[in-house]
């Protein structure tokens, strides 16, 4: 019976409790004040505030804790202490937090402060979650890499070009192809999206008029909210088929819809918002004097914008770049259903190949098994990808940032 | 200046190509602005073009006796011994029903009995079994039945599949899709919009014309209530911190460093943290709308966190002031009036987030939610708790059907796209028009 299940509950319960103090305490002041509640130093809602927190945070918090305990026991093969136990524990530590919290309250407490306090708590707890994911992330990807190269040789990993996994054992599971496929989808990606996404970012702050700006911006804008399966299945019904038909078969040079250059036209498509309106921004925040003064001094408008406003507006750019191509390497569905399975070293971009991200998806998707390394590589390969976005992120937002101050 | 001919009134060579560059530049960058649009409508039109017959089905019109001697041979009405008839014992009496059709419209063909069984979908048997047991009454009569068609013989309507291909294709003939064509146009078998579409469960491999968006969709309602009941709040909460109490410190340093570098961080790589975490750590189920609802909570918070700012530092500070100048505290400050204020713009954040949120698929890939589910996941059940039963969601149900073999997905995951980006559209014009409504310059 699902209703006997939410009725007995732990957060139920714990509510339940929390709802008893409130109006346990906000009783107590009540009758405290004999009905006259100027005599207390704050209202009785405030006191009835303060008991419903002390009931709920150190409940919540304990239950977060004893899990935590129980996880890590579990993981170790501890039996630390039952869900019976944990059950009455929390329940035992809500109900001293509301039992302490009545017996305070009266007539002098400063309820307010004491339930702001509560509140303010909340607050660093939920902007902590936060830093609590990166360290998730981090130690998730740390812990299985680390059995990973208990396992398999980091020279081989790093330096290896032979990638083909193998269930029954002996797989040669080097980075270095899919690290090419990776670095040359991105390429052919931000070849595309740089120059048009600069372009039009020039010319709709440099030359576009009011109307002009209001129609091309969401236009561009819509790119960037179509979701990243989309992209793929574009790249995977059209793009594709469109790409071995009309260049790679006639020109000899592959016959499969599937490669490097179908995913990274597609790429460079959905990257172009994203350089557009990073570099829109950084451009329109040239101060307009400079360009004043290179009008003054006779230069056309083309001659302003290449001389003067995008030097101004490189380190931005650059960082929107850079941005960018964090993105490309990351970017996972285009690659999955555009570039192939193909772990390959090869200069033709009309040939499948398959990056990082792929990898990642198809050792960690269907049978698992977390103790060999053709599973545990996925987490490698987290960490690697992981390792290089933050780097360029880190960089790209020390390049925006150091640009900023220059101006404002 | 040596020679005359040099008047300001005439252009000489120099400014001519200057002038040059300068429209060359231009045709550039309108250039770069063409082929964004242009890319933009070529992707839907593709998407929208290969999408739309989804949303039509063929049905075959038949009746069907249901003779008690196959059906029911104990005599006794009880659905337990009725239920042992398997859908193959349906299968043949529908193929008769179509056979007798075929003969009274007096149209002739070579197609043998099992040539004629392939132009009924697998999934019809199915349907006419659940029917006939749910109604017992039936049996002994007749039935009339809108049963689904081939996927060939449906591709056929929509122009999917045509003579030549048939030609060369195992599963239908040239001959089939003439006889289909002649019971089109005497009626009995009709195209028209398809619910089944937007409500069914997912498919086996075999029959694509069955396959619907009815549990991904729900799959997907679930993951975003999860992600609104917890990113909503602790993106608010955290927001108010970071803009109205944080101290200078190193902790609100490192807070906003992270918060700006999750925004960046792959979604695959919040896909193995909720494989390493939720799942193998934690003990949650795999595939499940809560763990689903996890991953997309974390990645979509920085989403929410910076907009929910934005919208916190858009409050002049004098609504503050007033606040606490008539003795208020400074949370009453900020929970009485300053949120208030903001909500219009955290609510368009929260709904891009969302949004955002909705059309993610690498992730979901990680957790399991690939897995072939055909049962409707519950919302809560004993066994598997709140949002714990298998589900799969509407891009990662794109991606399932893409990596089968029978072409009849393929329109089926152009479909799901189209309803996907239906939702999108819904979402952010939503978004859009809040903002429009509650903008407010101070």
């Amino acid at each position: 019976m699902w209703v006997i299940d939410v009725v007995f509950s732990l957060p139920v319960l714990v509510l339940g409790l929390a709802i008893l103090g409130f109006t346990g305490a906000r009783t107590r002041v009540l009758v405290a004040a004999r009905g006259d509640i100027r005599s207390l130093s704050d209202l009785p809602r405030a006191h009835g505030l303060n008991a419903f927190f002390s009931v709920i945070i150190p409940a919540v918090a304990s239950f977060v804790l004893l899990s935590l305990v129980r996880l890590i026991g579990n993981q170790q093969g501890i039996e630390t202490l039952s869900a019976r136990t944990g059950f009455w524990v929390v329940l035992a530590v809500a109900a001293i937090g509301g039992v302490s919290a009545i017996r305070r309250s009266s007539a002098g407490f400063r309820a307010r402060v004491a339930s702001e306090t509560w509140i303010k708590s909340l607050l660093i707890a939920a902007s902590l979650v936060a830093i609590l994911t990166t360290v998730g992330i981090v130690l998730s990807m740390l812990f299985e890499a680390i059995h990973f190269f208990r396992q398999y040789s980091w020279r081989d990993f790093f330096f290896s070009t032979d990638w083909a996994p193998n269930f029954r054992g002996n797989s040669a599971l080097g980075i270095l192809p899919l690290l090419w496929g990776t670095l040359y989808v991105s390429f052919i990606a931000l070849m595309l999206a740089v120059p048009v996404g600069l372009f039009s970012a020039i010319y709709l702050s440099e030359y576009a008029g009011p109307r002009m700006r209001s129609v091309a911006k969401p236009l561009i804008e819509i790119l960037a909210g179509i979701p990243t399966i989309v992209y793929g299945l574009f790249a995977l019904i059209t793009v594709g088929p469109l790409l071995r038909d009309y260049f790679a078969q006639p020109l000899g040079l592959g016959g499969s819809a599937s490669s490097v250059m179908t995913a990274g036209l597609v790429m460079g498509i959905m990257l172009i918002p994203f350089v557009s309106s990073l570099s829109d921004d950084t451009i329109n925040a040239v101060p307009q004097a400079m360009r004043d003064g290179s009008y003054a001094l006779g230069a056309t408008r083309s001659e302003t914008i290449r001389q003067v406003v995008i030097p101004a507006a490189l380190p931005g750019i650059m960082g929107a770049v850079l941005l960018a191509a964090s993105r490309a390497i990351g970017e996972t569905m285009i690659v999955v259903l555009g570039a192939g399975a193909a772990a390959r070293l090869s200069l033709n971009p009309f040939e499948a190949m398959t990056t990082i991200t792929v990898k990642i998806v198809s050792q960690l998707t269907g049978d698992t098994d977390f103790a060999s390394p053709e599973t545990l590589v996925a987490f490698a390969l987290g960490l690697t990808l992981f390792a290089f976005t933050l780097g360029l992120n880190v960089l790209a937002l020390m390049i925006v940032r150091k640009y900023r101050e220059q101006y404002e | 200046m040596t020679t005359t001919a040099n008047s300001l009134l005439v252009r000489d060579d120099r400014t001519k190509r200057r002038n040059a560059a300068e429209l060359r530049f231009r045709a550039y960058g309108l250039g770069a602005i063409g082929i964004a649009a242009l890319a933009l409508v070529l992707l839907l039109s593709s998407v929208l073009s290969s999408g739309v017959g989804a949303f039509s089905q063929t049905f075959i019109t038949l009746e069907t006796s249901l003779p008690e001697a196959k059906l029911n041979k104990s005599g006794l009405r009880d659905p337990a011994v009725m239920a042992k008839v398997s859908t193959f014992g349906y299968a043949p009496l529908l193929r008769d029903a179509l056979l007798t059709r075929i003969a009274e419209l007096g149209i002739t063909t070579s197609l043998s009995d099992k040539n004629v069984d392939a132009m009924i979908s697998k999934e019809a048997a199915a349907s006419l079994r659940d029917h006939v047991l749910a109604n017992p009454d039936l049996i002994g009569g007749k039935v009339t039945m809108d049963v689904l068609a081939d996927g060939r013989i449906d591709g056929y309507f929509k122009g999917r599949v045509t003579m030549e291909s048939a030609a060369r294709d195992g599963n239908t003939s040239p001959e089939a899709l003439r006889v289909a064509q002649r019971l089109a146009d005497a009626g009995v078998i009709e195209t028209r919009f398809n619910w089944r579409f937007l409500t069914a469960p997912d498919a086996s491999d075999q029959r694509p014309e069955a396959a619907g968006l009815g549990v991904a969709i729900l799959g997907s309602l679930y993951m975003m209530l999860v992600v609104l009941v917890l990113a909503l709040p602790i993106g608010v909460a955290a927001s108010i911190y970071l803009e109205e109490f944080a101290p200078r410190n190193r902790l609100s340093d490192l807070i906003e460093v992270n918060i700006s570098n999750l925004a960046a961080v792959p979604s695959i790589v919040f896909g193995i943290l909720g494989l390493a975490i939720f799942i193998n750590f934690s003990g949650l189920r795999q595939s499940s709308p809560l763990v689903g609802g996890l991953v997309l909570t974390l990645m979509t918070l920085p989403t929410i966190i910076i907009s929910t700012r934005a919208a916190l530092k858009s409050v002049p500070p004098s609504i503050r002031d007033a606040a606490l100048a008539v003795g208020a505290s400074k949370m009453q400050s900020v929970f009485h009036h300053v949120l208030p204020l903001a909500a219009p713009g955290i609510l368009t954040g929260t709904i891009i987030g969302l949004a955002q949120a909705l059309g993610e698929t690498a992730p979901l890939l990680l957790i399991g939610m690939v897995a072939f589910v055909r049962e409707y996941p519950a919302a809560y059940s004993h066994e598997a708790g709140l949002f714990g039963e298998a589900a799969t969601a509407l891009p990662v149900q794109v991606f399932n059907w893409t990596q089968r073999a029978d072409p009849g997905f393929a329109e089926r995951a152009s479909g799901a796209i189209i309803v996907l980006l239906v939702f999108l559209a819904v979402m952010n014009t939503v978004a859009i028009l809040l903002r429009r409504h509650f903008e407010r310059r101070w």
